[in-house]
């Protein structure tokens, strides 16, 4: 039996799954915009939803792709749980393990728990974050929705994005900066020395109105509250003076340029303008598209070709 | 009762040299040796270790026994049957146990308990300050009236400025060793690997090598304020080395260690989320396991030193901010020794052995030459020795060793402890 393939960082998976997946998200984005939008594809398979962090969005948004894909699902989400009882993450996957589960689909504060837990378990392990190491899902679905937005261009060689923000503990910035430049784009940091990694994985710079009207796309990271005003970045309004994106900015922005955010959005912070009114805003496609990424990643980890179509093989 | 025993064929090692010698012991001490000796089978036990190595019995400054509290993890007696299976007849025992190493009851505890195993020689270190606090100095005198010699806060170092200063004048008029574990805790807060490119990609938070080095320029720099000595514990990064090296050019009193993992491992180990690679100093770059090993070769560090810390699986099988720092370390420090380092079996004893048998003010009765009249602290080694680990094999009551699968050259065979073989054949002989 071939080893029990996971979905837990792009630079594990590499790029030629990366396309395959983006085709099929492709496919899954068809069956979401049908009337009944739901396949039998993964009746029968249960996948665990594993949230030891909050989580309302990705929760909603891998719950809703597997229940398309007639999944089972169980979530277990921290609050409720006997992990509060001092219950260690072993003991929890295996306890789950063994009501037949799946796929674990894990939300963890801490890097690498997706492979910690691949020891305990035969099932496939999707991550759905993992500290500020990865979240792969999120990466997918972003480089889905620049490439509708590029009327499927299959290669980003040229693309210009720039990812503002608290790159150090974003592991969005992680995940979508190895996506993007395996598909081909140029990625700029944008953020002080203090918000970036200890050794970047892309160019970086501190000033956002130097590139701010080039890019042909602006990511936008969410800045936590409680990291202003630390040792980290000055309190008051300096942080959005310099990161955000304010009217000023948003009328440099190219005509074409696509704004992102992985959300939740902290208006205020890094946004003070309302991107309902920026036409070039793609923030709501990428909320649609993350239900069809994730169910192509879920299909391709525990379905079988030829499940795919409405009723068939079922 | 008194044991007789002669070692035949082995060739000896230790400060006079290399040559092949036969060794009678007995009543504990090494009563003679010659090329050639005869057995008398009647009243001596006979090893015959012909292509052997046979030198002085190691010695390691940096030991974490676990008891008194943490007996899940090692007990006195599992850590002393490790530490003689790694050729260990001394160990100087961590102060980090629970109640701390910082008055006479535990560390007299820890004294009578190695005693009672009787396996090797434990020696209990004392912490710095009360409770490894980093606020009130531990009765210095009244430890050291018990035999302890070596005083240390190790699982973090001794943050305050002014606090190490006077623990230094203090300690150093008494003729004792303070030794650091170098960290500037302000800099490593929540880290859980070497800041770098390896801890950039996986997204943990790094510990910087400046947290170690500003605390060992700080405490050179005490040094020579001060006079008295003191002993940096497993230094991890090129700097350190360099700055050691500085002081020892200058002729402070300066003396340091290194670990087996520093000089073995990098922090791409990593790479596979795996807590048994997570130690404190954590693994560096390759640039800085070529830098200690070069301070090994040049003398700058003197002495390797386990920093053996077992955990149960189940604190390593922890998210890696969970997981305790730490790994085995007694039973694989020679194999690792020899498989990384390039140096010649007197240049290895003097670091696993008489070196830090000195720093550890034990050079009187360990480390001592392999003639006659010397306590017969022993050990010896099958130099062609390839093996590999296994982690259910080892004396530890932990398994968190960081060399699974890796193969080790060279292996202690026996090892002597006053006399009596308490290794024979690699297996502890209680």
């Amino acid at each position: 039996m071939a080893e029990r393939r996971h979905f837990r960082s792009i630079d594990e998976v590499g790029v030629d799954t990366i396309r395959r997946l983006l085709d099929l998200t492709d496919h899954m984005a068809e069956v979401s915009r049908r009337p009944n939008p739901k396949v039998p594809a993964l009746r029968g398979r249960t996948i665990c939803n594993l949230f030891f962090e909050d989580s309302t969005r990705t929760r909603m948004s891998f719950d809703t792709a597997a229940k398309r894909l007639s999944a089972d699902t169980m979530t277990l989400a921290v609050g409720s749980s006997s992990v509060n009882k001092g219950e260690s993450l072993r003991d929890t996957v295996e306890t789950l393990s063994a009501m037949g589960v799946d796929a674990f689909v894990l939300r963890h504060r801490t890097a690498g728990t997706p492979w910690q837990i691949a020891q305990w378990t035969n099932a496939a392990i999707v991550n759905a974050g993992d500290g500020w190491h990865a979240h792969p899902t999120q990466a997918l679905l972003d480089a889905y929705t620049i490439r509708t937005r590029l009327g499927g261009a299959t290669s980003f060689d040229g693309l210009s994005v720039a990812i503002v923000g608290d790159v150090r503990h974003s592991r969005v910035a992680r995940s979508v900066t190895q996506i993007l430049t395996m598909l081909g784009a140029d990625v700029r940091l944008v953020a002080p020395r203090t918000l970036l990694p200890p050794v970047p994985m892309a160019p970086t710079t501190h000033d956002l109105d130097d590139v701010v009207g080039d890019v042909d796309v602006l990511y936008l990271l969410r800045m936590q509250n409680e990291r202003m005003g630390t040792g980290l970045v000055p309190g008051g309004t300096e942080y959005t003076d310099r990161f955000a994106l304010t009217p000023a900015r948003a009328r440099q922005l190219r005509p074409d340029a696509m704004v992102m955010h992985p959300g939740p959005m902290n208006r205020g912070v890094e946004i003070t303008v309302d991107p309902s009114t920026l036409g070039q805003s793609l923030i709501l496609d990428q909320v649609t598209n993350g239900i069809a990424a994730r169910m192509a990643v879920l299909f391709d980890l525990l379905g079988s070709s030829g499940t795919l179509e409405d009723g068939a093989n079922v | 009762m008194s044991e007789r025993l002669v070692i035949t064929g082995g060739t000896v090692v230790d400060q006079h040299g290399e040559r092949r010698l036969d060794v009678r012991i007995a009543d504990g001490c090494v009563v003679e040796t010659a090329p050639s000796l005869t057995v008398d089978p009647s009243v001596e036990q006979h090893l015959d270790v012909a292509g052997y190595i046979v030198g002085p019995g190691f010695v390691d400054l940096h030991t974490h026994l676990r008891e008194p509290g943490m007996t899940e993890a090692e007990t006195i007696e599992s850590g002393s049957k490790a530490a003689a299976r790694g050729g260990y007849t001394a160990v100087v025992a961590m102060p980090n146990t629970d109640p701390t190493q910082d008055c006479v009851e535990v560390v007299e505890f820890v004294r009578q308990r190695g005693i009672e195993v009787g396996l090797c020689d434990v020696r209990p270190s004392g912490s710095i300050t009360i409770g490894r606090a980093g606020e009130r100095l531990t009765p210095f005198a009244e430890l050291a009236a018990v035999g302890v010699h070596l005083f240390t806060d190790d699982g973090s170092g001794v943050q305050d400025d002014g606090l190490m200063r006077r623990a230094l004048e203090y300690a150093g008029e008494l003729g004792l060793i303070l030794a650091q574990h170098c960290e500037v805790a302000s800099l490593t807060r929540g880290a859980v690997m070497h800041e770098g490119e390896c801890c950039s990609h996986l997204g943990l938070p790094g510990w910087p090598a400046l947290a170690e080095e500003l605390m060992v320029h700080r405490d050179i720099e005490l040094v020579r304020l001060t006079g008295s000595p003191v002993h940096l514990l497993h230094l991890s990064t090129a700097r350190s080395v360099e700055l050691v090296r500085a002081a020892k050019a200058d002729g402070l009193p300066v003396t340091a260690e290194a670990t087996p993992h520093h000089i073995s491992l990098t922090d791409e180990s990593l790479r596979a989320f795996d807590a048994r690679f997570k130690v404190n100093p954590p693994l560096r770059t390759m640039a800085d396991v070529e830098a200690v090993r070069g301070g090994l070769a040049d003398g700058t560090i003197d002495a390797i030193a386990t920093d053996h810390a077992p955990h149960p699986t189940r604190t390593k099988e922890r998210p890696l901010d969970e997981a305790p720092p730490g790994m085995l370390g007694l039973e694989t420090s020679l194999g690792v020794a020899r498989s990384v380092l390039g140096l010649d079996w007197q240049q290895l004893f003097a670091l696993l052995s008489w070196q830090p048998a000195a720093i550890a003010g034990l050079d009187a009765v360990q480390g001592r030459p392999v003639v006659a009249g010397e306590p017969a602290h022993l050990v010896v080694i099958d130099p062609q020795a390839q093996w590999s680990v296994d982690p259910t094999q080892l004396a530890s009551l932990s398994t968190n060793t960081p060399y699974v699968g890796m193969t080790l050259e060279s292996r202690v065979r026996h090892t002597i402890f006053h006399g009596r073989p308490v290794v024979i054949d690699g297996m502890v002989n209680a």
